[in-house]
C-alpha cells in the first residue's frame, strides 16, 4: 500500500517518466481506446495530449467530454504484473485556443520536442485534461485515489 | 544438457553450476580425502524446470504479492509453504523427467541416497546457508529421489531462506539451485566438528553420537563434546552426553532407536578417532583458507566425510529484525512431543491454578500493605508466564506447520491450506466461551422482560437462571473488556458482558453448522499417503498438529486471565488511592507499587497508540493487498479497534479492522462480517477464529487501521486478500 506522500511521488515520477499514455474516450455508449503522448502540467494538476482534429478520439471528446487516461510503466514481462506501477487519470478534456494553447503548447513540446511539427499542424488540436482524480495502482492490487484539487 | 554429473567429472569452472557443497566435496574427493559416492544435478536442470513450466513467473508473483520489508515471519512461512506447494503440484516435463530418471535408476537402483541442496555461494567463504535449505536421508528409487529433488528445489524458498538472501542482499529472482544426490552411509557413529570454537579462537569442538548424524544436528540426541586445542589437538575436556538414543536408517527416512546398554557406557569415538578428526579438519581447513564446520561419520572404522563448509557466524548482526528469531523456532517431531506434553500436563494445568488462586483472593478485604504484597506477586506470576509463553508455547506453534508440510507432501493438494480443515473445530477455549455469551443472548431473545430490564441499565437479579449464567461467565472468563493487552482502564464487573449480549442478541441465528464427513474423507486422503508401518506416525502428528492448533489460542486465553488477575488488583489499589479514608502511609505503600505505574504507562501508550489521520485527506486508499487467510466475501461498515474500549462499541454486522486480533478479543468476531487485520499469516489467531465462524478473513493488510475509519464501508474478499473501500459520495458521476 502506497502512503499518501509515496502516492503522489509515485503519480509525479510516472507522468515525468513516461511519454506514452492510453487514453479512453466514449460515445454513444461506445468506449474508445488509444495512444497517445503525454505531457503533464508543473503543477500535474492537467495532462496535455495532441491529436488531429479528424481522429475518432477527438469526434468522441467534443461529444462527451468525461477521460479517463492510464499512464504505466510496463515492460511486457511477467514481473510486471507485481513490479509496474500505473496510474489513471480521470476528468475532462478541453481543446486550447489562443495563448492558452500556446503557453501550454511550450510545455508539451519540452517533453515531446520531435513532435513540434506534428502538434505545431493547423489539423491538430492540442488538448488539455483537468484531472479531478487520480488512481494508482502499485504491486498489481494496490490501489489509491487521490483527489486533485483545482 | 548432463543432467546426472557424479562428483569425479566436476572441474573448476563447473563451481556456479554444482552449488558450493558439490563443489567442496569434489575438492575434497580430488585430494585423496574419503566422501561418499556422491551425483549432481546442476543447476541448469532446475532452471529448465522453472522456465519450461513458467513456475520461475508464478514464484516470484508469489513472492513479491508484498513488499518484503512489510512480511511478519508467518507470512514468510506462507509464501514458502505456496511455493513448497508449486512444486510437489507442477510435475518435471518430460524432456526433464525422462533423461533424469533414466540416470538416476542406473546410477542409484534401489540403494540408499541422501538428498541435498547445494545451491551457488552456499558454503563458499563469505557465506554460508546452514539449516536453510532442506536434506533428505534414506531415499530410494527414481519416482523418490525425484520427489525430494523437487523438495529441496523448492527450499531455495524457505522462509528461512528468503530472509536470509535479503540480508545477504542476494537476488532471489535469480538464486539456483544445484542437488546433490549422495549414498546414505549406514554410520555406526558420526557427529560434526568445529574448527574453531566461536567462543573461544584458540580451541576446536567436536560432538558425536552413535548411528547417523541426523539427530544430533536437529537437536533430538545429545552428543559427547570435546573441547580440543585448535594448534595441536590436545582434548582440553569432554562433556560426556546421557547416551540413550541413536538416528538408524528406517524403511523410508529415520527413526530413533533405544541405545543398547552396552554402549552406553562408552563414548562413540576413542581418543585415536577424535584426532583423526582433528587431523582432516585441519587438512580442509588448509585446502579451503577457513576453519571448518564438517560433517563425519565412522563406517567400519574408516572416517568419512559427508560433508564440509567454511564455519560462519550468523548473518543476522545487530539488527532489530526479529524475523531471524521466529524463524529459528523450527522443531522436530521429538522435541515437539515433549513440549507438548510439559504444555499440556504441566503448564496450563499450573496457569489455570495461578489464575484461580488470584480469582478466589477477596482483594476488598485486605489491608493495604497486603494489597500491595498481592499486586507484587500478581505482579511475578504475570511476568513469569509472559516468559512461559515466549519460550514454550509459542515455539509449540510449529506443531500446525509440522503437520501441514507433512500434509502436503504426502496429498500435494491444489490449495497448499486444505490440511486446516483438518485442526478445526477442536474446541478452543475462545470458542467455549462465545458460546457461553450465544447462550446468554438466547435467553435474551426469548424473554422480552429481561431484554427490557438490560437494555435500560439495570442488572438482572443474581439469583435469575440468566443472573446465575452471567456470575459463571465472569468468574470462568473475567470482565472482557480488562483481558486485552494493553487496557488501562477496565470497565467494572458485568456491564462490558451485559452490553455485549445484548449485541449477541441483535445477531440472526447461525446457519447449521458444515457435518465433519468431509473432514473424515480428508484424514483418510493423508493417511493413504503412509505406508502401514508409517500410519502411526502420520497419526501422531496430525494429533500434534491439532494440539498445537487448539493451544495457540487457549494459552491466550489463561494468560489473559492472569493478566486480568492482576489488572483487578491494580484497579482495586487505584480506588483505594481516591478514598479519604485510607491512611497516608497505607496510601504511600500503594503509590509507590511499580505495578501502579507501569499500568499507567501502558493507559497512556494506548491511547497514544491511536494512528493519526492523514494529513493529506484527499489521498484515500480505494483497495488494499493483503493475504487471503478467510475464504468468502462480505461487506460492511468498518469497526476500527485500536483500544481495547473500541470493541466494547462492536455492532453486529461490523466488519473488525485491527492491528492484530488477540484470542482474548476474539469474542467480537461471531458478531463480525469480516476480520481483517494488519498482522499478516494464516495461522495467526484473528485467521484462525475467523475461519471456525465461516467468516472472510484478510490478514497482512498495511496500515489498515490508518487507511479505513469506523463507519467507512468496506467489502472484504477473503478468496484475493483484498479490502476495497467504498468510495461513497465522493464517487464521480
Amino acid at each position: 500500500m502506497e502512503t499518501s506522500g509515496h502516492a503522489w511521488d509515485a503519480i509525479e515520477t510516472l507522468l515525468t517518466s513516461e511519454a506514452l499514455g492510453v487514453l479512453s474516450t466514449e460515445k454513444k455508449g461506445r468506449p474508445y481506446a488509444s495512444l497517445v503522448a503525454v505531457a503533464a502540467s508543473d503543477d500535474f494538476k492537467h495532462l496535455l495530449f495532441a491529436t488531429p482534429r479528424t481522429t475518432r478520439k477527438y469526434g468522441n471528446l467534443t461529444a462527451n467530454p468525461w477521460v479517463a487516461l492510464l499512464v504505466n510503466n510496463s515492460r511486457n514481462l511477467a514481473q510486471d504484473i507485481y513490479g509496474a506501477l500505473s496510474v489513471t487519470a480521470l476528468g475532462t478534456a478541453e481543446t486550447l485556443e489562443g495563448s492558452d494553447r500556446e503557453a501550454l503548447l511550450e510545455i508539451y513540446l519540452k517533453r515531446h520536442p520531435h513532435l513540434k511539427s506534428f502538434a505545431g499542424a493547423p489539423t491538430n488540436a492540442l488538448v488539455r485534461v483537468d484531472v479531478e482524480r487520480y488512481i494508482l495502482v502499485s504491486r498489481f492490487q494496490n490501489v489509491t485515489e487521490v483527489e486533485v484539487v483545482p | 544438457m548432463k543432467f546426472f554429473l557424479p562428483l569425479e567429472e566436476v572441474r573448476e569452472e563447473d563451481r556456479l553450476r554444482v552449488g558450493g557443497k558439490a563443489f567442496a566435496l569434489a575438492r575434497l574427493h580430488l585430494k585423496g580425502i574419503r566422501v561418499p559416492t556422491t551425483f549432481c544435478i546442476p543447476c541448469e536442470v532446475f532452471e529448465a524446470y522453472l522456465s519450461r513450466t513458467r513456475l520461475r513467473d508464478r514464484i516470484l508473483l508469489e513472492i513479491n504479492r508484498k513488499a518484503f520489508d512489510q512480511m511478519r515471519w508467518e507470512e514468510l512461512w506462507d509464501v514458502s509453504l505456496r511455493v513448497r506447494n508449486f512444486f510437489l503440484t507442477t510435475p518435471l516435463p518430460g524432456e526433464i523427467l525422462e533423461p533424469l530418471a533414466a540416470e538416476v535408476e542406473e546410477y542409484c537402483g534401489e540403494r540408499p541416497f541422501a538428498v541435498r541442496s547445494s545451491a551457488p555461494g552456499e558454503d563458499d567463504e563469505q557465506t554460508s546457508f546452514a539449516g536453510l535449505h532442506e536434506s533428505f536421508l534414506n531415499v530410494r528409487g527414481a519416482d523418490s529421489v525425484l520427489k525430494h529433488v523437487k523438495l529441496v528445489w523448492a527450499s531455495l524458498y524457505s522462509d528461512a531462506a528468503l530472509l536470509y538472501r535479503k540480508e545477504l542482499q542476494l537476488d532471489i529472482s535469480t538464486s539456483s539451485m544445484a542437488v546433490i544426490v549422495q549414498e546414505l552411509i549406514p554410520a555406526e557413529r558420526s557427529g560434526v566438528f568445529f574448527g574453531i570454537d566461536p567462543s573461544n579462537s584458540a580451541q576446536s569442538v567436536l560432538e558425536s553420537v552413535y548411528g547417523l548424524n541426523q539427530g544430533l544436528v536437529d537437536g533430538d540426541i545429545e552428543p559427547d563434546r570435546w573441547m580440543l586445542d585448535r594448534a595441536s589437538g590436545k582434548i582440553l575436556s569432554h562433556q560426556k552426553a546421557r547416551r540413550e538414543q541413536y538416528a538408524v536408517p528406517d524403511k523410508e527416512g529415520v527413526s530413533f532407536k533405544d541405545l543398547p546398554q552396552d554402549r552406553r557406557s562408552s563414548p562413540p569415538v576413542n581418543e585415536a578417532e577424535i584426532g583423526e578428526v582433528w587431523k582432516t579438519g585441519r587438512e580442509i581447513e588448509a585446502l579451503a583458507h577457513r576453519p571448518q564446520d564438517m560433517e563425519w561419520c565412522y563406517q567400519e572404522g574408516r572416517l568419512v566425510v559427508l560433508q564440509s563448509r567454511a564455519v560462519t557466524s550468523s548473518g543476522f548482526k545487530d539488527t532489530d529484525d526479529k524475523r531471524p528469531w521466529y524463524l529459528s523456532l523450527h522443531r522436530s517431531y521429538e522435541n515437539l512431543n515433549k513440549l507438548h506434553d510439559r504444555i499440556e500436563n504441566q503448564l496450563i494445568p499450573e496457569m489455570v491454578l495461578d489464575a484461580e488462586k488470584m480469582r478466589q483472593t477477596r482483594l476488598g478485604e485486605l489491608s493495604a500493605a497486603a494489597l500491595a504484597r498481592e499486586i507484587e506477586k500478581r505482579q511475578e506470576i504475570t511476568d513469569r508466564w509472559n516468559r512461559v509463553y515466549w519460550a514454550e508455547f509459542i515455539p509449540f506453534a510449529h506443531g500446525i506447520r509440522l503437520f501441514g508440510q507433512l500434509y502436503n507432501d504426502a496429498v500435494r493438494p491444489e490449495d497448499p491450506y486444505e490440511f486446516m480443515r483438518l485442526l478445526e473445530k477442536t474446541n478452543l477455549k475462545s470458542l467455549e466461551r462465545n458460546r457461553l455469551l450465544e447462550e446468554l443472548a438466547r435467553r435474551v431473545q426469548e424473554d422480552a422482560a429481561l431484554k427490557k430490564v438490560l437494555a435500560g441499565g439495570e442488572q438482572a437479579p443474581p439469583d435469575s437462571p440468566f443472573g446465575k449464567l452471567l456470575q459463571e461467565f465472569v468468574s470462568r472468563f473475567g470482565d472482557l473488556a480488562c483481558q486485552t493487552s494493553g487496557a488501562g482502564e477496565c470497565r467494572q464487573g458485568s456491564d462490558a458482558v451485559v452490553r455485549l449480549v445484548l449485541e449477541y442478541a441483535r445477531k440472526p441465528s447461525p446457519p447449521p453448522q458444515e457435518g465433519r464427513s468431509d473432514v473424515r474423507e480428508l484424514e483418510e486422503r493423508f493417511l493413504q499417503g503412509f505406508s502401514d508401518e508409517k500410519k502411526a506416525f502420520a497419526k501422531d502428528i496430525l494429533r500434534l498438529g491439532r494440539a498445537s492448533y487448539r493451544l495457540r489460542d487457549d494459552d491466550n486465553i489463561h494468560l489473559g486471565r492472569i493478566e486480568s488477575g492482576l489488572f483487578e488488583a491494580v484497579r482495586e489499589a487505584r480506588s483505594r488511592l481516591s478514598d479519604p479514608g485510607e491512611l497516608p502511609e497505607d496510601l504511600e505503600k500503594l503509590s509507590s507499587l511499580p505495578a501502579l505505574a507501569r499500568d499507567q504507562d501502558s493507559s497512556e501508550a494506548s491511547k497514544k497508540a491511536v494512528p493519526p489521520r492523514s494529513q493529506a485527506p484527499w489521498i484515500q486508499a480505494r483497495q488494499v493487498v493483503g493475504q487471503p487467510a478467510g475464504p468468502g466475501i462480505a461487506r460492511g461498515r468498518a469497526r476500527v479497534v485500536t483500544r481495547p474500549e473500541d470493541l466494547l462499541d462492536f455492532k453486529q454486522g461490523e466488519v473488525l479492522i485491527c492491528k492484530a486480533v488477540d484470542p482474548n478479543m476474539t469474542f467480537v468476531v461471531p458478531l463480525a462480517a469480516a476480520v481483517v487485520e494488519e498482522r499478516g499469516g494464516m495461522l495467526i489467531h484473528g485467521a484462525i477464529i475467523a475461519r471456525e465462524y465461516g467468516l472472510p478473513c484478510v490478514t497482512g493488510a498495511p496500515d489498515i487501521t490508518g487507511l479505513v475509519q469506523t463507519g467507512d464501508l468496506v467489502t472484504v474478499d477473503g478468496f484475493l486478500g483484498i479490502v476495497t473501500r467504498d468510495a461513497g459520495e465522493s464517487e464521480m458521476e
